[in-house]
Formats: C-alpha cells, sequence, structure tokens
C-alpha cells in the first residue's frame, strides 16, 4: 500500500510539472497582455500583472488596425472550410460508394500528393495565381484549402462503413443521386464532416508561409501575417505583442474547446485506422 | 444493376469528385510538375514583368545551388533541426502518453486537454511568445535557470543556443498530437498481454521492452516518419524567431527557398532547392520505412 502512495505521488509530481511546462507559456502570454506598458521588462521579469490594463487590445485593436486583419482571417478561414466540407464530402463519398470507371486509378493517383511537400508547388503556385489575377485578395489565400487529399481519405474511410442498403433503399424510393446524398448520406456521415471542418477552421486559421507568400497588402494580412509584421516594429513593446498574440490565438482555441471530440477523432482517424 | 443504372452512377461519380480533383489537380500536381520545369530555367525578377526572356538553363540551378555554401548550411541546419528535434518530439510524446495512461492518474481528460493546447495555438504567436521567454535578461527561462544556478543563456542570440531553442518551442509545440496518437494505442494493447508477462515474473521495466514497445510498433512507425517529414519543413520558427541568424546558424532549407523565390525573385534557383528539399525528404522516409522491415 505505501508503495502505491509513493507512485502516485511521484506519478501526479511528474504529470503536474508536464503540465506546468505546457500551460506556462499560454498563461504568461495572457497576463503579459495585461500589465501596463514596460512592466514585462524589468528584471527579475514578473509573472502576474501590478495592475490590470486592457489598454493593449484597444490599441491593437483601433490605432494598429488589427481589428481588419482580424476580418480577412475569419473571412478567408470561414469560406475556405465551408467549402473544403462541400468539396471534400461529395468526392470522400464518391470514391467510397459511387461506382465509376477510373476510380481506384485516380485514388492512388491522389494518395501521390501526401508525398510530395507543398512547398514544392508553391512557387509555380504563385505565378499560376498571378496570371489569374487573384494574388493579393481572399481568393488566392483560400485556393489551397478547398479541396485535400487528406480530408477526402478522411471522408471515404468514414463513408465505407455506411451500410450499402440505405443507400439502395433510398433508390428504390426513387431518390436522385444528390438527393440522396444531402438527405440521406449528410445526416449520416455528420460526425466526420464536423471533424473535416474542425481541422481545415483550424489548419487555415493558423497557417503562415501561404498568406505571407500570396498577400503583399499589410491591409489584406490574415492576422497570422500581419502580427508576423508587427513584431519587427514594436519588438519592446512586449505587452502589446502578447495581446496580439492572445487575440490571434483565441478564436483557434474557442474552436478546438467547441469542437475537442470532433477534432481528437480526426487525428486518430489519420493515424491508428489509417 | 442494369447498364443504364450504372451509366448514371458513373456520371454522378464524376459529377462528385471532379470539383475536388480539379482543385487539387490545377493548383497542387499542376504546379509542382511545373516546378519542375521552373527549376531548369533562370526565372528571375526580369521574367515576373517579361516572361519571354526565360531561358531553359538545364541543371544549372542544380549545379550552382549544390556548389554554394547556402544550400549546404541550410542542409545541414535543417538535418540538426529534424534529427535531434524529431527524435527528442516522439520521446516526449510517449513520456506523456505513458504518464497520462498510467492507472493511478486523477484528472486525466483535463490534463490531457492541457497537454494538448499547445498543438491548436497559432505558430506564430507561440514563436513571438517564446521570443520574450528566451529573453536573456527578462525571460522567464533564465530565471527559472538562475534557480537552479544555471545560465544565463542567450537562447537566440548565440549561434550555439538559437537551434536547440527552436526546438524546444518546437517540441512543446507539438508533442500533443503525436501523445493522443500513442495513447490510443496504448489503449489497444490487450491488457491480458500485460497480465501474462506479470505471471511470467516480467517486472514493470520487463513489461515495458516486452509487451508496450511491441504493441506501439506500428504507431512509431507512423510518428517517426511523419515527424520528421514535418521537421523537414520547418519555416515559420526561424522566420518569426531569428530570421534564419545569428550567424546564418537557422536558416531552413524551406527558409533559403522563401528568399530565393520571394525576396530576391530568383525562382529558378529557389525552384531547385524546393526539389532538393523533396528528395532529402523522400530519402529519408524510405530509409526510415526500410528500417522498420528490417527490425520487424
Amino acid at each position: 500500500m505505501k508503495r502505491r502512495t509513493v507512485q502516485s505521488l511521484a506519478l501526479h509530481t511528474a504529470i503536474l510539472l508536464g503540465a506546468a511546462v505546457a500551460a506556462t507559456p499560454l498563461v504568461w502570454m495572457v497576463s503579459a497582455s495585461l500589465m501596463p506598458a514596460g512592466d514585462a521588462n524589468s528584471f527579475p521579469p514578473p509573472f502576474l500583472p501590478r495592475r490590470v490594463t486592457f489598454e493593449h487590445y484597444v490599441t491593437i485593436l483601433t490605432r494598429l488596425d488589427l481589428a481588419w486583419n482580424f476580418l480577412n482571417s475569419a473571412i478567408v478561414t470561414v469560406t475556405g472550410t465551408l467549402l473544403s466540407v462541400v468539396f471534400n464530402g461529395l468526392a470522400g463519398y464518391a470514391f467510397a460508394k459511387l461506382v465509376f470507371p477510373g476510380r481506384e486509378r485516380l485514388f492512388r493517383g491522389l494518395t501521390l500528393a501526401l508525398v510530395i511537400p507543398a512547398q514544392v508547388g508553391m512557387l509555380p503556385l504563385f505565378l499560376l495565381l498571378r496570371e489569374m489575377g487573384v494574388v493579393n485578395t481572399y481568393a488566392g489565400v483560400v485556393v489551397p484549402y478547398l479541396a485535400s487529399v487528406f480530408g477526402i481519405f478522411m471522408v471515404r474511410q468514414y463513408v465505407v462503413g455506411v451500410p450499402d442498403d440505405l443507400l439502395h433503399a433510398a433508390r428504390v424510393d426513387g431518390a436522385g443521386e444528390f438527393q440522396l446524398f444531402t438527405r440521406i448520406v449528410v445526416p449520416v456521415i455528420q460526425p466526420i464532416l464536423v471533424t473535416l471542418a474542425a481541422f481545415t477552421f483550424l489548419s487555415a486559421w493558423n497557417d503562415f508561409m501561404w498568406p505571407l507568400i500570396v498577400l503583399s497588402d499589410a491591409r489584406n494580412y490574415t492576422l497570422p501575417v500581419a502580427l508576423a509584421n508587427l513584431v519587427g516594429e514594436h519588438v519592446q513593446d512586449t505587452e502589446l505583442m502578447m495581446a496580439g498574440s492572445v487575440l490571434t490565438i483565441l478564436p483557434a482555441m474557442v474552436v478546438f474547446l467547441l469542437f475537442q471530440r470532433a477534432y481528437v477523432r480526426g487525428i486518430l482517424a489519420g493515424s491508428v485506422k489509417g | 444493376m442494369s447498364t443504364a443504372l450504372q451509366r448514371q452512377q458513373a456520371r454522378v461519380g464524376w459529377a462528385f469528385v471532379s470539383p475536388a480533383v480539379l482543385l487539387i489537380g490545377v493548383f497542387f500536381f499542376v504546379p509542382v510538375l511545373a516546378g519542375l520545369l521552373l527549376s531548369l530555367t533562370d526565372f528571375d525578377l526580369y521574367a515576373l514583368g517579361t516572361p519571354e526572356v526565360v531561358r531553359f538553363v538545364g541543371l544549372h540551378n542544380y549545379g550552382a545551388t549544390l556548389a554554394g555554401q547556402a544550400f549546404w548550411n541550410a542542409l545541414r541546419n535543417t538535418l540538426y533541426f529534424a534529427f535531434a528535434g524529431g527524435p527528442l518530439l516522439v520521446l516526449v510524446s510517449l513520456g506523456a502518453a505513458l504518464l497520462l495512461h498510467a492507472k493511478l492518474v486523477r484528472g486525466r481528460t483535463f490534463f490531457r486537454t492541457v497537454y494538448f493546447a499547445p498543438v491548436v495555438t497559432t505558430l506564430v504567436a507561440v514563436a513571438i511568445v517564446w521570443r520574450y521567454l528566451y529573453h536573456p535578461r527578462y525571460g522567464l527561462l533564465n530565471l527559472v535557470l538562475g534557480w537552479f544556478g544555471l545560465g544565463p543563456v542567450d537562447w537566440l542570440g548565440d549561434p550555439h543556443w538559437s537551434m536547440p531553442g527552436i526546438i524546444f518551442l518546437s517540441v512543446w509545440k507539438n508533442f500533443g498530437y503525436n501523445m493522443l496518437i500513442f495513447i490510443a494505442g496504448l489503449q489497444n494493447i490487450p491488457e491480458e498481454r500485460y497480465e501474462a508477462a506479470a505471471i511470467d515474473g516480467a517486472g514493470a521495466w520487463q513489461r515495458f521492452w516486452h509487451v508496450t514497445v511491441p504493441g506501439l510498433a506500428p504507431i512509431s512507425l507512423f510518428v517517426g516518419v511523419t515527424a520528421m517529414i514535418n521537421a523537414f519543413q520547418i519555416f515559420t520558427e526561424p522566420y518569426v524567431m531569428t530570421q534564419g541568424g545569428p550567424l546564418r546558424s537557422t536558416t531552413s532549407l524551406v527558409l533559403l527557398m522563401y528568399e530565393e523565390g520571394f525576396r530576391w525573385w530568383r525562382m529558378g534557383a529557389a525552384a531547385a532547392i524546393a526539389f532538393l528539399l523533396f528528395l532529402v525528404t523522400l530519402a529519408w522516409t524510405l530509409v526510415q520505412l526500410r528500417l522498420q522491415r528490417s527490425k520487424g
């Protein structure tokens, strides 16, 4: 019994230490964002604000126009998420349940994309979008989020488990294929569509390299690009930069907490079962 | 099924997959192939305005890239990051999974969420946060090290510490993801195997080596391969934290490609770097799969 207590104590100490390491940077970020200007740069560095102020949030949203960048991020992310659910959902379902010539070969061809780093296509993609006139626009940012092999995989894997009888019954009742998809299939596969949406939302919201490449006007920047740009001029303003970081992370955190289950399902679908 | 029905289903099938397939084809596969062509040209700033001046230069970009110091420096930094950071990431993820999987743990769901939180944060934002945590005078990390009589370390200003600094941030940011995969793997190992081993007189350590480790083997391969592929593509951390410095000690292959392509607009040369990165990634992935096969 005693040995068990010692073990339990050691285990919980280790877990608490790990939690402290995981959480401290984020807690400090929030704390520093509430400190009066200059306080974070004193010695020894304070962990909690001497006095709480929201002035940095006001500055960053109004004078530094990050509200505008927040809006850009929201538009790009929401558009990308909705469209990716439609496109990947339709394709994932068709690859799983509709018989058409060339299906297997096409699917195998798509899997090639999984071994090619995205950066390999970025330079020509930029030139292509430049020709199309969508560089420095929302459309240019959103293009890579619209369809993904990973997303199609995820949906396909889930749809394979839907019983064929369900589809046959609906066909016998005279439902058209599109109707069948929207009325019968979508409600059944809704969990995986939510997972896909959560995944796309977070990766689009947090994306940096592509929007950095395709956007050239500060006013069009998404939040991460604007933030990386801001740190160049305001590196001394620790508290201000932390307010910007909180603002950037917060929506991602909220979406994650709301859809935690669905998101975790996606991680496991991509590894253990796949 | 009648042929009319079959034909109709084939039409619908194509109609359903074509938006996604077209998007991936036009905006991924075509650019990848075009990238290969681009790497064989002298496409540069002038070519952006007047594409007619682009010339085919064969393998010149590859030759020039491989002959210059910048590429080898970036390759060395990328391999440093991948071969130090990759295994560390896998070990930390496994350690965290084992901790949270232990039977005695209370509040497991809560801790799992805390450990996972860094994964969903925005990399740019936390890279900025860590810049301040690494501050030689006002950073929390040196304060904590000071309690143990260590430091201060000029994390991002010293070429010897800049890469470890980036690795620690990256491990902190990513371990929760692999941890979840390992936890699922641990849950899939049947309890009877542990009981059988215990009956055979195996201690905790032996049970770990002879039951847990083999039980996790397929998942470890997946985690290991994806960790290395992701590591080879490191870009945002050095871009935000060090701009590739000090003394180019954190310039990665992708950062070099970005600078060549989008800062200096030497897109032919940048495309060559991108393909060399692809080859390095592919080569190491094949080695890893081979290693695993010879072990199993």
